[in-house]
């Protein structure tokens, strides 16, 4: 019998898929809430604040993985620079909270602590209009997104590929730091922006808030995931599939490979900023130390743990790493670079298509 | 013919005789001025000022410079009388001399100090000033030209004298310097217009501020100076200190910008060797060069426990262990990855960060996460000054010419040797290599052995400029990734041309922009460059060029 076309919903996931998406996401945005807020704080399933808080920075890893795996899994274009448009998205954020310090701040000024400290007597031409949360969200989205596109579109042009790609990415997040670590470019220097203290009204030391930042987090990753599926299950999804396996062969064919990956590529970045915009409220910090080269090319080694081109596989790593961070972190310090190193080498070596190809070959032997 | 009229009999009446002569009478004069000279002085062995005072006086209305020996010594408070009104030095160590002579002398009876209180002082620094000023030799008078500094109003008059009588050029030029603040001061257009000349004429930063006030304009936009040639003149004086400023930095920025780029070559020559074969990027290079850099500091360490007398020369062995020691790992590397993820770049690169991790925090667990120094062996410290306020330290001198004789070596490798022409070849078209009996993979090995034994030499020469850290590959690997891609991959002529334009460039832009928007400029610079010229300064040509 011939495979019906699928159309709709269908397309993303067939009954089981949908069953087993619709089950995580109860889980994830059930079970934390109930824990942490119902459940009293003596009993030992309580969830502590801490923990939805570093939850809901997980899942903002997951958006980051995704992206990841959307411009590298599927489009085969490995960037090393993605710490960029994540920490350009928590920057616009960042401002959005910092304005809305308003004159609770040490020195009680109106403005920003640090431009009472350097002394500025008023705010600066890019930070107005950032009172407005909707201003904000939409530069978290939209800045990172311009800076992708100008930037894509003169590199995918000149027909820059592969590694000279992965190192002129770094070098973009490598300058990018250093102009935000300058006190004058006007985004706090070295300590970034911190200090918050709430969000459209809501206290975020408040248990509430912290679980509400985590549901849209989990919104967020659940509205990224269903676009990036979305995405590579259609004809643009597999024009992408075949620019990363032939790239002039699909251009024979009569793509313009530039166009779709230009697309990818600025959307990509898009839901870096998304990400970024709802990790800085939760962790309460943003500086630019997030734009360090080392950690965009960590954001590399989530979707390799997780699997590429699997998207479920790029946030199951994406949890899996910084789980395994938090861990040794705190239980190991000095054995964390050594579990991470030998994560890079043995996925690459031994593990190509990471846990989401090691569970996939589980399921054809059973 | 010369020869007898040379050497005729009236000739050494005429010339030679009066000459002796002349030499013997200076002899009798030089012996009674130094009486005369002791004479004066004998006032300074005394507890009462005015009588010190006036010793002083007496000796600089004489002018002899010897008398300086002892005035300085009354200045720096050495001075000492014994009971016989004999003058002595007595120096920090306890030991005495004559202030007169200079020859080591003993004293009798009880030394005692000559009075010193602010009459004695003021009396002194002009004395000083004038003696040292007309002392006989022109390399004395131009020191103590420039120690005036900006003379008191007590001194500048007598500057106003000796400048006067002065004939060397260079003193006369210190000395006009010296009165320009005063004549600056001055109510006369002339005089205001002679300071500015000699400002002019010695070219000396420090004054750039005060002539500039001349030129701004006071409260109420008032011109600061009324007179319009005392204005050119000033701006006359700006221009050539500005000139001077511009020539120091540049030539300080040069030798910066050389110093930087040698070290941006030693870490790009390998990184370009082994993407143009390999096609890989090694994202652990730069730790290669940090292994070198503690292999330094090994050595040396060695050298202090054990062989102490030789100390200065550990550099020497340091730098063949750097070598071998990061050439080493290198070879481990390729053989244990490396070479499983061939024609998979974009993973190479993964895997390679990974090592990188595991390379730093081994030398973290191993030395500490503390910077260590490794000092400069004695040969190294110091510098030549060839401009005033410009010095050449020995040390960047030599990483400079280290790095010379290392592109040398590269070159004599590539070009000259068989593993050189299989390397050459292998870039060029590996599959035809392959098909030619050249065993791809063994040159594969040996490529990346040989450029991680290069970084590790460039750790070497890093360890001389700073310190030694866990981290210091990191600083150094997006900018040898940017000299790779500047210069195109595998030529060394373009990894030459990247690093120095890229050192130069950065040294240049540090003053004008400041050492982060420099960067910034640069790193924007290099994105825009690669969009145009995708293959490098270098595009290789032919076919080589099909291949790639």
């Amino acid at each position: 019998m011939k495979a019906e076309p699928t159309v709709g919903l269908k397309a993303l996931h067939d009954k089981r898929g949908w069953l087993a998406l619709a089950i995580v996401t109860l889980v994830l945005c059930v079970l934390v809430p109930v824990l942490s807020l119902a459940v009293p704080a003596s009993s030992p399933l309580h969830l502590p604040d801490y923990l939805v808080a570093l939850f809901g920075k997980f899942l903002c890893y997951g958006i980051v993985a995704l992206a990841i795996d959307l411009i590298w899994g599927f489009t085969g274009i490995l960037s090393l620079g993605h710490g960029v448009f994540f920490a350009l998205g928590g920057y616009a954020m960042g401002m959005y909270l910092m304005l809305s310090i308003g004159a609770q701040g040490v020195y009680k000024s109106a403005l920003p602590d640090f431009m009472v400290f350097l002394d500025w007597k008023e705010l600066p031409w890019f930070w107005r209009g950032f009172d407005y949360l909707g201003v904000a969200l939409t530069a978290a989205l939209v800045v990172p997104g311009l800076l992708a596109f100008a930037f894509g579109y003169f590199a995918f042009r000149s027909r820059i590929r592969g590694v000279y790609f992965s190192i002129i990415t770094q070098a973009l997040t490598y300058a990018l730091m250093l102009l935000f670590f300058r006190n004058e470019t006007g985004f706090g220097g070295n300590n970034g922006l911190t200090d918050f203290k709430s969000l459209y009204g809501y206290d975020l030391h408040q248990p509430s808030t912290k679980v509400a930042l985590y549901l849209f987090s989990a919104l967020g990753l659940l509205l990224t995931y269903l676009v990036c599926r979305y995405i590579v299950t259609s004809k643009a999804g597999r024009v992408l599939r075949a620019i990363r396996d032939a790239e002039s062969r699909a251009m024979f064919v009569g793509f313009n490979p530039t166009s779709y990956k230009l697309f990818a590529w600025t959307l990509s970045a898009v839901l870096c900023g998304l990400a970024g915009a709802l990790y800085v409220p939760q962790v309460g910090i943003i500086n630019p130390g997030e734009m360090q080269p080392a950690n965009s090319i960590e954001m590399g080694i989530w979707v390799a743990v997780g699997g590429r081109a699997t998207l479920f596989g790029a946030v199951l790593g994406a949890f899996l790493v910084n789980g395994m961070r938090s861990f040794f972190t705190a239980a190991m310090p000095n054995a964390w670079l050594y579990v991470l190193g030998l994560l890079f080498i043995a996925v690459t070596l031994f593990f190509p298509d990471g846990v989401a190809g090691a569970l996939g070959r589980l399921k054809r032997k059973s | 013919m010369i020869a007898d009229r040379l050497f005729k009999p009236a000739m050494w009446r005429r010339l030679v005789l009066p000459l002796v002569f002349a030499i013997a009478s200076l002899a009798q004069s030089r012996g009674a001025r130094a009486d005369q000279l002791s004479e004066d002085l004998s006032g300074l062995a005394s507890t009462d000022a005015s009588e010190v005072s006036a010793a002083i006086a007496k000796a600089a209305n004489r002018g002899d410079a010897r008398a300086l020996t002892a005035l300085h010594a009354l200045d720096d408070g050495s001075l000492r009388f014994d009971t016989q009104k004999h003058l002595l030095i007595k120096k920090d160590n306890g030991v005495l001399s004559d202030a007169l002579t200079g020859a080591p002398a003993t004293a009798q009876g009880k030394l005692e100090e000559p009075a010193s209180d602010n009459e004695v002082r003021r009396a002194l620094s002009p004395a000083l000033a004038s003696l040292s000023l007309s002392a006989p030799s022109a390399a004395v008078r131009l020191k103590a030209a420039h120690e005036l500094g900006r003379p008191s109003d007590e001194i500048v008059p007598i500057v106003r004298q000796v400048l006067a009588k002065e004939a060397d050029p260079d003193v006369k030029v210190a000395l006009a310097l010296a009165l320009a603040p005063a004549d600056l001061a001055s109510e006369k257009p002339a005089d205001r217009i002679r300071a500015l000349d000699a400002i002019r004429a010695a070219s000396d930063a420090s004054f750039k501020t005060d002539v500039e006030r001349l030129l701004s304009k006071g409260e109420g936009g008032k011109l600061v100076e009324p007179d319009a040639s005392v204005r050119a003149a000033a701006t006359a004086a700006i221009s050539a200190i500005e000139t001077r400023q511009l020539l120091i930095n540049s030539v300080g920025n040069t030798f910066y910008g050389l110093s930087l780029g040698s070290v941006l070559i030693l870490c790009a020559l390998g990184l370009s060797i082994t993407f143009g074969l390999m096609g890989v990027i090694n994202m652990a290079h730069g730790e290669m060069m940090m292994i070198g850099a503690y292999t330094a500091f090994v050595v040396q360490n060695f050298f202090v426990a054990h062989l102490p007398a030789h100390l200065d020369w550990y550099v020497a062995v340091a730098v063949p262990a750097a070598f071998v020691v990061s050439g080493a790992v290198g070879v481990l590397m390729e053989r244990t990855v490396i070479r499983h993820l061939y024609g998979r770049p974009l993973e190479t690169l993964l895997a390679t960060w990974g090592i990188s991790l595991l390379l730093i925090q081994t030398v973290r667990v191993i030395f500490g996460a503390q910077n260590v120094t490794v000092a400069n062996p004695s040969w190294l410290s110091g510098g030549v000054e060839i401009l005033p306020q410009v010095v050449l330290t020995y040390s960047r001198l030599a990483v400079i010419g280290f790095s010379v004789v290392v592109m040398l070596f590269v070159w004599a490798l590539m070009q000259k040797t068989r593993l050189g022409l299989e390397v050459r070849a292998v870039t060029q078209n590996r599959a035809m290599a392959a098909a030619m009996g050249i065993s791809t993979r063994r040159v594969d090995m040996w490529t990346f052995g040989i450029g991680s034994g290069v970084a590790g030499l460039g750790g070497v020469a890093l360890s001389q400029l700073g310190n030694v850290g866990p981290e210091l590959g990191q600083g150094y690997i997006v900018d040898s990734f940017m000299v790779v891609v500047l210069g195109g991959v595998g030529k060394l002529a373009g990894t030459i041309a990247g690093g120095l334009g890229l050192g130069l460039v950065n040294k240049y832009l540090e003053p004008l922009a400041g050492a982060v928007l420099g960067k910034i400029f640069i790193l924007g610079f290099i994105i825009v460059f690669i969009q145009r010229r995708p293959q490098g300064i270098f595009a290789l040509k032919g076919r080589a060029a099909e291949v790639s």
